[in-house]
């Protein structure tokens, strides 16, 4: 049984790629795990591929939600990517709506849409030093 | 307390699952997907099991402390399904109306366990005597 999802570090960006079913426990710690390197590595980004995953609970629905809210407040942006239609249909059914949650189709579009995000905060914070300096 | 649901007819036991731990609780899915997969369900009606079954065995879990899951094919004048009936010996529901509402959770989770796998699947009754302990049974028809 799995017990630790990994968690890989590409520049600014977390990637975790989630392969196998597991249990509730193991999902906790990933929403741990992911916490802790956002703020060691100030990491700007993170992607999760599901593209393997079979189901998405509520549990798991509320685990993911969770990480996005927590990623945004530290400063981090979470994209979610590789949901199988039938998941997409099913989470419907059940009532899962994942609010406030970035998804791409690939991983590649995710990451596209990563960058996007993270530029539109750096011209922010630009901006915001130009105001100052006037 | 009647703890079979006979209105669809005896089903053919495909496997018998402890639910007693989280691990057993990815066994149980992992053999469910395994036996819609051998009815010939649709990829959407195999995720739809498994995320009903899903809810259901986190209920035995958290609140009927633990459990069983049965697992059987049945037939009904030739209309094949997939049952799965929960049995749990916990505290049993108390409110029913409230425990079928949508959103209403008593711990962890988004409260759609009850009223979201009601959805997903076919056929859904439940039966609670409290103290005794509940029986939830879903089919999803082929």
């Amino acid at each position: 049984m799995v017990e630790r999802i990994p968690i890989l570090k590409i520049g600014e960006t977390l990637l975790v790629t989630i392969q196998v079913d597991f249990h509730d426990r193991v999902a906790l710690a990933l929403q741990e795990d992911l916490t802790d390197k956002i703020v060691t590595h100030s990491s700007k980004g993170v992607l999760i591929d599901i593209s393997s995953l079979e189901m998405v609970d509520s549990f798991m629905g509320r685990v993911l939600g969770n990480i996005a809210k927590t990623s945004r407040l530290l400063d981090c942006h979470t994209v979610l990517v590789g949901m199988q239609p039938a998941i997409a249909i099913t989470m419907t059914e059940l009532g899962i709506s994942l609010q406030g949650i970035s998804t791409a189709l690939t991983a590649e579009d995710g990451m596209e849409l990563l960058k996007a995000l993270m530029s539109k905060k750096q011209k922010r914070v630009s901006h915001g030093r130009q105001i100052a300096r006037k | 307390m009647a703890r079979e649901n006979l209105e669809f007819g005896d089903g053919v036991l495909l496997q018998h699952c402890a639910l007693q731990t989280e691990d057993d609780l990815v066994l149980a899915r992992a053999a469910i997907k395994l036996h819609s997969t051998d009815l010939g369900f649709s990829k959407l009606n195999q995720t739809k099991i498994v995320t009903a079954a899903s809810e259901l065995g986190r209920n035995v879990l958290e609140h009927g402390l633990g459990g069983h899951l049965k697992i059987d094919a049945i037939d009904q004048f030739g209309r094949k399904g997939l049952r799965l009936i929960f049995e749990d010996n916990g505290p049993g529901i108390l409110d029913m109306e409230l425990a079928l509402t949508d959103g209403y959770t008593s711990k962890k989770g988004l409260g759609l366990g009850l009223t979201g796998s009601k959805r997903l699947m076919d056929e859904f009754s439940i039966e609670s005597q409290p103290g005794e302990g509940t029986t939830v049974m879903v089919i999803k028809w082929t």
